[in-house]
């Protein structure tokens, strides 16, 4: 379609562009600030009141954080338990959902109506904590993973895309004999790659930055997250924990501060771009109707 | 391999999977046939037995007296006490009033900016400019809430925060933002308007790209504007998306997000940042009040459910679509 751009219009489509492009920046600009922060030194982070790029170039935050084991710690811990997490939802999820596009299984429908009511009733923050605790899971890496180990929507998802796929696939691989795991495994996981691998980067990022489930279930803070831990250094000007440096050196307190939430973010801006390919259409798929 | 080619009704019933036996009397055969499947349905089913309906069977202790060793069957019922004890406390008032403003703030706030940035978003013709902004406007929804009140406390710092100095050298003013209760809302709102107004355009530009077309070609002809093309064509357009959204949101006002509640929480703000979910964990987590706040977190789910209700009602009584 051809519109005839008026004067007004162009005055508006400048003003509009412009308004954007500064919306944009300015949603830019505190990690900008945090980034170059996290590269200068402690007198210029208090001298100057902001700036995007460190009038001297220094790695001490980085050297400084990476030499202490409570910051080593918890990101090492972060790291085992999204990649853990991330497996262990997607095998759940996948079981779950390949039986139920089965529509001629019985119980079937039971089932899916309980996942669906189990989307919109739960038990709450008190139960759920309750029910960890018996199954004595307090402090345990197996908290953060198995109370979240099937998100109902993504399973919903996943089902309606196995259900999708044609069913000849399946009919010739059973003449040869394949029971259905082995159709499972060996025809539609290799259809299913890019879906999953969507769902895959869902779960990382969803377990990288729970915040929480650790705050909940990990009370003993040699066992904390990153997430943790960035709280604890951002609140509070004195760190826990630290120990083993200098007695005579002064750590960098803000610089700490800005290297741990670089830190923490970076991963999530690395996959940011693959995340962003697929996001859309999936939030989409989401939100139709029953 | 070369299949046989089949062109007989019988020849293809004996290469396909024997249809599955209808009858509920055989119901062996039906599981013998699908052993596999049930194998499979084994781990997610034991995982919402324990993990989502256990739980469920849990708020159970809101009206009882939970005793841990007792257990969840053990303790005795107390009937509604732990509501009663919670109406008729002053905590009550204070923690419906800091919720219901922070929800009307964002409601008021950050659910029109986002229909607003949709729309100028949808007004963009080059498109390279259109992604770009959108590329970085998705980034923040994608960060946990302990980088953004972490961003926050450095941004918003006493004496040395960037903001904190900005308006002190423009206004000469010192706010100390982070424990001031009266800046507790409005960081609130602003942080939620930072992180999610971007991700929250997405639904409304879908909606967007279905606006029929040659209404705007007739409107033009007709001699609209830019703005009055938007104001009868493009906001009737996605009316029914923007009263669909209203409902999940209005659904969700009591859910104030307990993460970023928490993280900007601390001991000068309290009488304007408790709200219901993190005093279910102050009082429940820390206190070890089981009982009571299960009850406070069920009072809070069932008010939800009856607002989502109540606005579908609503939305449908006003001859819209509504959710259900």
């Amino acid at each position: 379609m051809k519109i005839h751009n008026t004067t007004g219009g162009r005055i508006f489509d400048a003003a509009n562009y412009v308004f954007l492009s500064l919306i944009g920046i300015i949603t830019l600009l505190p990690f900008i600030y945090v980034i170059a922060g996290s590269f200068a030194n402690e007198a210029e982070i208090t001298r100057r009141a902001f700036f995007v790029w460190p009038e001297q170039f220094t790695l001490g935050s980085y050297e400084y954080i990476f030499s202490t084991p409570a910051f080593t710690r918890a990101l090492v811990t972060t790291i085992l338990v999204t990649a853990v997490g991330t497996l262990v939802q997607l095998a759940f999820t996948v079981t779950m959902a390949y039986p139920l596009a089965k529509k001629t299984l019985r119980g079937r429908q039971v089932i899916l109506s309980l996942v669906v009511f189990a989307m919109v009733f739960s038990g709450g923050m008190i139960p759920t904590f309750l029910l960890v605790k018996d199954l004595g899971l307090l402090n345990s890496y197996w908290a953060l993973i198995l109370p979240a180990a099937i998100n109902p929507f993504s399973l919903i998802i996943i089902k309606n895309f196995f259900q999708e796929l044609p069913a000849e696939l399946e009919e010739s691989a059973k003449m040869d004999g394949a029971t259905e795991i082995g159709i499972l495994w060996r025809i539609l996981l290799p259809l299913s790659k890019p879906v999953l691998a969507t769902f895959a980067l869902f779960y990382a990022v969803g377990i990288w930055n729970d915040f929480m489930s650790p705050l909940l279930y990990l009370s003993d803070n040699s066992k904390w997250t990153l997430q943790m831990y960035l709280r604890q250094v951002t609140a509070s000007s004195d760190l826990l924990g630290t120990g083993n440096v200098d007695p005579n050196y002064i750590p960098p307190e803000q610089g700490i501060k800005f290297a741990v939430i670089v830190v923490a973010t970076l991963p999530i801006l690395i996959f940011y771009p693959f995340l962003q390919k697929h996001f859309a259409k999936g939030m989409l798929i989401g939100s139709v109707k029953g | 391999m070369a299949a046989p080619v089949i062109d007989t009704q019988s020849g293809e019933q004996a290469l396909n999977t024997p249809p599955a036996p209808r009858k509920r009397g055989s119901f062996a055969v039906h599981f013998a046939h699908y052993k596999w499947l049930y194998l499979l349905l084994v781990p997610g089913v034991v995982y919402f037995a324990v993990f989502r309906y256990a739980p469920m069977y849990g708020v159970s202790i809101a009206f009882k007296d939970y005793v841990p060793f007792l257990g969840v069957n053990g303790s005795p019922w107390v009937g509604t006490q732990h509501f009663q004890d919670f109406f008729s406390n002053p905590d009550f008032p204070r923690l419906l009033g800091n919720t219901l403003i922070l929800a009307f703030l964002n409601l008021g706030i950050a659910f029109p900016l986002t229909i607003v940035l949709a729309l100028l978003l949808n007004e963009v013709r080059l498109s390279i400019l259109k992604r770009t902004v959108q590329t970085l406007v998705y980034i923040p929804h994608f960060l946990s809430w302990t980088i953004v009140a972490s961003l926050s406390f450095l941004l918003f710092a006493l004496d040395f925060g960037p903001l904190f100095l900005f308006l002190n050298n423009v206004m000469g003013t010192n706010i100390d933002f982070l424990s001031d209760p009266n800046w507790f809302r409005p960081l609130i709102v602003l942080q939620e308007i930072w992180k999610n107004t971007g991700w929250g355009t997405i639904i409304f530009l879908a909606a967007l790209a279905t606006v029929d077309q040659d209404q705007y070609e007739a409107a033009i002809i007709d001699g609209a504007g830019r703005f009055r093309r938007v104001w009868h064509i493009t906001l009737p357009g996605i009316r029914s998306t923007i009263i669909v959204m209203l409902i999940l949101a209005i659904g969700q006002m009591l859910n104030t997000g307990f993460e970023q509640i928490y993280l900007m929480t601390n001991a000068l703000n309290r009488s304007v940042a408790d709200v219901f979910d993190t005093y279910v964990y102050f009082v429940g987590i820390t206190q070890g009040a089981y009982s009571y706040s299960t009850a406070v977190g069920l009072f809070k789910s069932l008010v939800g459910i009856v607002l989502i209700f109540g606005t579908n009602a609503l939305a449908k009584r006003f001859n819209q679509s509504g959710l259900f």
